[in-house]
């Protein structure tokens, strides 16, 4: 019931040539989030090439261990996402359902740890403005930019959650069928989400060890 | 003629189901997925905007009539011009050809059913809308004072206008943007007819797929560029803020690193459209169809490296100012060659003058002016006393109203018989054409006059010395305003009493002509074969082609 179900829309001349169709439109899509992020990657090197000094300070002040426990989260639920297509080519259809909930799951762990950091660094007075914790003031710049990536980043998330459970909720219901064309569309995008989250980790988490 | 070169199932009689009257309900315009009728909504939406821009700029010109401040105050002033440049780039230009004679044509001319993404395709015109509510928030609760570029640290510590929902609504309308790209791209790839080679592909295709590579990699920066000056104006993250260490430069790049290419996305599918244009109207091959295709992607990555030329006197280093010249006048080779192959493509052809062809022939000689001062802007030495003037103003004037205005409108008339089924008026068309042209050299060309003079742009109150320029400016204004409207009125009085066109009023070649005016839900009846290059229009063997040229067809114009 896998491929042969799924259906075959306007203007596409038959299933295999939608499957790829869909696929190579999210690629496109995904290149263009890459210039996204790109754009403040490049904005983090410019600025960290300039005050070398604040970056190091303010870089002491994020917490490896939730960035880590969060790498951790992600790139388990990548790897269940990618389960989950592989049991649902197989025709799994429990085990499958049971993947997609999982990785949904873990997306909702990562933020809700996120959430948790959050709050530790409110409290410690890292959030850029009057009252900003650290000095020189170009410090503000590295946690500006902690700011603005971490929620851009788990602004794509929850939209990947969504789309999970959404994903699932019409396999549940037999809407769509097992292995739609859609899993895979979401299934990319899922796992670019999480090489966006490696990035942000190199960037953020680990100057501050080094 | 054509019907040699294509293969059809035989087509219906007169059709009575076409797309604009298969369902007839708002609600079915609304909902609908065909591209053409997503055509036809991005049209009325950016003609909206068109003449909300046209008025605000109408104000500019009128208050420029003296020296002094007259009507508007210096507040007003600055937020009228801002208004016109944001509403027009991001609300007109960029979005005009490729959605409007893009959305409807591309799967037309290579012989598809829709694009690759109907749904998305709506969902960008929704997105459009909702930027668009965004900017007329901003219209309505007082406007924005940063002129278009939005340059930090104006717009984020010190203008008192609605910035943020002014970079909320371009942002949004970027990801319409973003998804015509997407859907593009993913149409041409995937669904040409069989036969429709790429080497095959109207110039018009091949410009909506530079383009498109263009909005794709370039948008996304822009977003992320709005969304840091949003960060830091509405929130207060030290982004930009030179007393934090932030470096206001920085997002000069960012921006020209999309806008310079932005001009790309608004005269490339210009190019496209002249190319059908010039073809039909002289019976000629294109000249040179493969140096066209390469021009066309050659502009498209070559914009990408030009940006810089931009910030000649913000700061550049000397080596950077000279790479950025040496590339910016790279980048004019490509456009010179199109130049010249639309002009050999003209050489011994049977011209007529529609509507369309004086529409194209306008864009030919005023892209070339504008693209000529262009390089006149792209030296270092120039540009340091050029820059910030009105000589900029009259350049890219020139490329975007004299090159895509034009071009769109040349456009809609050509294709107006396909859109509607209908002919428009043909001597008030020309009639309007040629107004257009008269009105807006008498508008720019004084500019640059000015310009060159000394007059800077972006100013309320000027030296008296330069009034007769500004007053000749603004009469040419009101020539083209003029020239704006009259198409508005005898294209809305076609759609009713028009002369039925037929299928293919200008005996042109390409697939769009093939079907029925206008065309059925689903394009055309079966799946179109290709098995000859566009351009068929005499036989490849007779250089001269003039004698061989395919015959017009009776009664249709003229």
């Amino acid at each position: 019931m896998s491929d042969s179900a799924t259906i075959l829309r306007e203007p596409w001349p038959n299933i295999e040539r939608q499957r790829y169709g869909a696929a190579f439109g999210i690629w496109i899509f995904l290149v263009t989030e890459m210039l996204f992020f790109g754009a403040l990657f490049l904005n983090y090197a410019v600025n960290r090439s300039l005050h070398p000094e604040a970056f190091r300070i303010a870089s002491h002040e994020t917490d490896i261990v939730y960035g880590t426990a969060n790498t951790l989260i992600l790139l388990t639920s990548s790897l269940v996402m990618t389960l989950a297509e592989r049991v649902a080519a197989a025709n799994w259809r429990r085990l499958a359902l049971t993947c997609l909930i999982v990785t949904a799951s873990l997306g909702l762990a990562f933020l809700v740890v996120k959430g948790f950091e959050y709050s530790d660094d409110l409290s410690k007075g890292l959030l850029p403005g009057p009252n900003f914790a650290l000095e020189p003031p170009s410090t503000q710049l590295f946690w500006g930019l902690y700011w603005i990536m971490t929620v851009v980043h788990a602004i794509h998330l929850t939209v990947g959650i969504g789309l999970v459970v959404w994903l699932s909720v019409l396999i549940a219901r037999r809407v769509v069928p097992l292995g739609t064309t859609a899993s895979e569309v979401i299934s990319l995008y899922w796992h670019f989400v999480d090489v966006i989250w490696l990035t942000v980790y190199a960037l953020i988490y680990l100057p501050g060890v080094a | 003629m054509t019907d040699t070169t294509l293969e059809f199932a035989p087509a219906a009689e007169p059709l009575e189901k076409n797309y604009l009257n298969e369902e007839t309900t708002l609600w079915s315009w609304l909902t609908t997925t065909d591209h053409k009728r997503i055509g036809i909504l991005y049209t009325l939406s950016i003609t909206f905007f068109f003449f909300i821009g046209g008025l605000a700029i109408g104000v500019v010109r009128l208050e420029l009539m003296t020296p002094h401040a007259d009507i508007v105050s210096a507040e007003a002033y600055n937020r009228l011009f801002s208004l016109h440049g944001i509403i027009m780039v991001w609300f007109f230009l960029v979005p005009s050809i490729p959605t409007t004679l893009g959305n409807f044509l591309v799967p037309m001319m290579i012989g598809a059913h829709d694009v690759a993404f109907p749904r998305l395709n709506l969902l960008s015109w929704y997105l459009f809308m909702l930027g668009a509510l965004f900017t007329l928030y901003v219209l309505i609760a007082g406007g924005v004072d940063t002129g278009w570029t939005f340059y930090t640290p104006l717009s984020t510590s010190y203008a008192t206008g609605h910035v943020a929902a002014a970079a909320a609504g371009v942002f949004v309308a970027g990801f319409s943007t973003i998804a015509t790209g997407v859907n593009f791209v993913a149409t041409i790839h995937m669904l040409r007819a069989p036969g429709m080679t790429w080497f095959r592909l109207p110039l018009f295709v091949w410009s909506m797929y530079a383009v498109s590579l263009v909005m794709l990699l370039a948008t996304p920066v822009l977003a992320m560029t709005l969304l840091l000056i949003f960060a830091e104006r509405v929130f207060g993250m030290p982004v930009f803020d030179p007393a934090q260490g932030g470096d206001p430069l920085l997002f000069q790049h960012l921006f020209w690193f999309y806008s310079h290419p932005a001009v790309y996305i608004m005269i490339l599918p210009a190019m496209g459209v002249v190319s059908e244009i010039f073809t039909c109207f002289a019976r000629r091959r294109i000249f040179g169809y493969t140096f066209m295709v390469y021009a066309l992607l050659a502009i498209a990555v070559v914009g990408f490296m030009v940006w810089g030329h931009h910030m000649f006197v913000a700061g550049q280093s000397a080596l950077a100012d000279l790479v950025f010249s040496f590339l910016s006048f790279i980048v004019a080779v490509p456009s010179a060659i199109k130049v010249f192959n639309w002009t050999a493509t003209l050489y011994r052809g049977q011209i007529s003058f529609e509507a369309p062809m004086l529409y194209a022939m306008g864009f030919l000689a005023l892209f070339t002016l504008g693209g000529l001062t262009g390089l006149h802007l792209a030296s270092v030495p120039l540009d340091i006393h050029l820059h910030d003037t009105y000589f900029v103003i009259a350049h890219f004037h020139f490329i975007m109203v004299g090159g895509t205005v034009s071009a769109f409108l040349g456009g809609i008339h050509y294709w107006w018989p396909k859109f509607t089924g209908r002919m428009y008026p043909e001597s008030w068309a020309r009639f309007a054409a040629i107004t257009m042209s008269i009105g807006f050299i008498t508008t720019f060309l004084p500019q640059y006059v000015m310009g060159y003079a000394g007059m800077p742009r972006r100013y309320q109150i000027y030296l008296p010395q330069f009034q007769i320029y500004h007053v000749i400016s603004s009469v040419g204004a009101m020539i083209l305003a003029v020239a704006y409207i009259m198409p508005l009125l005898y294209l809305g009085w076609s759609l009713l009493y028009g002369r039925r066109a037929g299928s293919n009023p200008w005996g042109a070649t390409g697939l769009e002509w093939q079907t029925s005016s206008p065309p059925p839900k689903e394009n055309f009846h079966g799946t179109p074969r290709v098995v000859e290059g566009p351009y068929v229009y005499h036989d490849a063997e007779t250089a001269s082609g003039s004698e061989q040229a395919a015959p017009r067809p009776q009664g249709a114009h003229r």
